[in-house]
């Protein structure tokens, strides 16, 4: 029998590093969301690698983004806090099909869930023109949340295996970590 | 421009009635639906008359489940243009929503998880002898509309005392609404800027835009609405028994409900008023509203971070907040409980519409992710205490110096005994509705 993440994720989970092998469909059961099937958390949280065919003479544009996103990110280090990323990595490659583009995200909101606040940060900070890059999108993207929604959900590729050195641990909770152990560090100094 | 003269009041304007009853429809015939519907269309109230209304005069407000608008004989190519969700229904999103285990529409009643029910008429009344007079009259003109019957029906009224709104639990009610952008009302301080009038009425622009992907013909969908409708039903013994349970005083019993709730009975809020309850504050509205959440309580030291105001409206911690707005309508059913009296097995509770131009994006994301998610918060194992879908293996965890409370294994305050989506129509819209068959 396939196993199946927590329905709610108990307190020393991190203590163990763990990985999950996932069905081909990217959950064990079919569980409807609003806008489709659920992807169930795994030990490295929620993510998805979106997969798209760039279109022709494209690519510098896309690469283009890089420096974009580097740039916003300076400029407002908390401009993609509702997100709950943890990591992103955009790769483009080509292995014989044409030039692909990969975006993978490793964040802590569920995809149905947060996805139309995901959008709509898109459109604030202009990620979602990266996308118009590719063959697919929907033209009407900026008025068509439902378009974009189902864009993603066609173009997900679910993991089939996954990992954690520190399952299920939110961003929020490691900073928070990160922050008691540094004010304790503190502590200790002044007590010298 | 809001086009008042348009636009059903239901979700404008609240008629001065305390009494109302909600008539459940099955369409037999289509033909019998567009005749029942063009005999009514004159008493259906619209936002404009509403203003320069009299005490004595009765408001009709009308709406159709999808399976209403086809029964009545819609096509199906306009048909297929309504959103998704309200096409499937709501009993069908019920594991998604949240409303399962004893709040599933196995249990529903009065036919709402069936695909017979088809429209829903409001009647409302200045009173309960004036509602017993609609009733009475609408069953007469029912009785010439042979292609329509009555699948269940449900009578509300106020419960005393009534000079303010509240519930069957005793909390104040109606604090804290969204103004429309477009009515000239003043939102109450806290209570955020006007919402933009495409969040609750297709046809205009919304919080994001122009309006875009409306339901066709432009004629059906220009000036309507949605509504998620919920039958809550109050297990008032089971309340008052577990505040008994929880405090040993009076007064602790009210920290409790306040807790659970985000506000005391009186409506203070707790982020203003944390340690004692303050009725003064509680029905000052220019006070009442005015707080948030990342500022002034980000522990939840006061009002707990799974309360339930603040589940149903996170204010300043949540993203896109002016895309969450809902419209809240609806009144309580069923006799009060006196206070010392034991639970006595009647059915009492509030039956509640929630008002949106799109159910996804706001009633069912509330659900979904605020009301009835376990990982609201980062909390883990609760569920919004008073709304949500209880099975007594839940907790709910009050913010407390030096050591936090936390209370587990909540019971069910409350039941959902029933629900659906409504789309609700502007009046061209109804005469449009009414007039299909014509052009054959």
């Amino acid at each position: 029998m396939a196993t199946q993440a927590p329905a709610r994720p108990r307190e020393n989970e991190w203590t163990k590093p763990a990985a999950m092998a996932i069905p081909k469909e990217g959950y064990f059961t079919l569980e409807q969301g609003r806008y489709g099937p659920i992807y169930p958390q795994t030990p490295a949280c929620y993510g998805f690698s979106v997969v798209g065919k760039v279109k022709p003479g494209k690519e510098e544009a896309i690469r283009a983004y890089g420096k974009n996103i580097e740039e916003a990110v300076k400029a407002d280090p908390s401009v993609l806090a509702p997100l709950k990323l943890h990591y992103l990595r955009w790769l483009l490659f080509d292995v014989g099909s044409g030039l692909h583009f990969m975006y993978q995200g490793i964040f802590d909101t569920d995809f149905d869930k947060y996805l139309e606040d995901a959008v709509a940060l898109f459109v604030k900070t202009g990620i979602t023109t990266v996308f118009v890059n590719l063959e697919g999108w929907p033209d009407d993207w900026k008025t068509n949340v439902t378009a974009v929604i189902k864009f993603f959900r066609e173009h997900q590729c679910p993991s089939f295996l996954e990992y954690g050195e520190y399952p299920y641990v939110t961003a929020d909770e490691v900073k928070k970590a990160l922050k008691l152990k540094a004010a304790f560090s503190q502590m200790l100094d002044l007590m010298q | 421009m809001l086009e008042f003269d348009d636009i059903q009041h239901f979700l404008i304007a609240r008629p001065p009635a305390l009494a109302a009853r909600y008539e459940f429809l099955t369409f037999l015939r289509p033909e019998g639906g567009r005749a029942w519907l063009t005999g009514i269309l004159d008493k259906v109230g619209n936002a404009k008359a509403i203003e320069s209304t009299q005490l004595d005069s009765r408001w009709v407000t009308v709406a159709f489940t999808w399976s209403g608008l086809r029964a009545i004989g819609l096509d199906d190519t306009s048909l297929a243009t309504f959103p998704e969700e309200f096409r499937q229904g709501m009993a069908a999103r019920a594991d998604m929503l949240g409303t399962t285990g004893a709040n599933s529409p196995n249990h529903w009643v009065g036919g709402l998880a069936s695909p017979h029910l088809h429209a829903i008429v409001i009647l409302f009344a200045r009173d309960v002898a004036e509602r017993e007079r609609c009733r009475q009259q609408h069953e007469s003109y029912l009785v010439q509309c042979p292609g329509v019957e009555v699948l269940s029906s449900l009578d509300l009224e106020a419960i005393p005392p009534y000079h303010y709104a509240h519930e069957h639990f005793g909390y104040h009610d109606r604090l804290s609404q969204p103004v429309i952008e477009g009515t000239g009302q003043a939102p109450t301080p806290g209570s955020g800027p006007p919402i933009k009038a495409g969040e609750f009425f297709l046809g205009y622009p919304d919080e994001e835009g122009p309006p875009a992907n409306l339901p066709q013909p432009e004629i059906l969908s220009h000036n309507g609405s949605y509504l998620a409708y919920l039958r809550m039903e109050e297990h008032v013994g089971a309340f008052r028994e577990f505040l008994r349970q929880h405090g040993k005083t009076p007064e602790e019993q009210e920290w409790v409900a306040a807790k659970l709730m985000g506000r005391w009975r009186s409506g203070a809020p707790l982020v203003l008023s944390p340690d004692r309850d303050d009725p003064n504050l509680g029905v000052d509205s220019q006070r009442n509203n005015d707080f948030n959440f990342a500022k002034m309580d980000p522990h939840g030291y006061g009002c707990p971070l799974g309360a339930h105001i603040r589940r149903m409206n996170p204010r300043d911690t949540a993203v896109n907040m002016n895309r969450r707005k809902m419209i809240r309508r609806g009144g309580t059913y069923g006799p009060i409980l006196p206070e010392r009296a034991p639970e006595d097995g009647k059915e009492r509770g509030i039956a509640a519409f929630i008002g949106c131009a799109s159910l996804v994006r706001q009633f069912e994301f509330a659900m979904n992710v605020w009301a009835n998610d376990p990982a609201f918060h980062e909390l883990g194992n609760e569920r919004d205490p008073i709304f949500g879908t209880q099975d007594g293996t839940f907790d709910m965890t009050i913010p407390k110096r030096p050591i936090r409370k936390k209370i587990k294994g909540l019971p069910a305050f409350t039941t959902i005994r029933g629900g659906a989506y409504f789309f609700l129509p502007g009046i061209k819209a109804l005469r449009y509705l009414a007039s299909l068959g014509d052009h054959r």
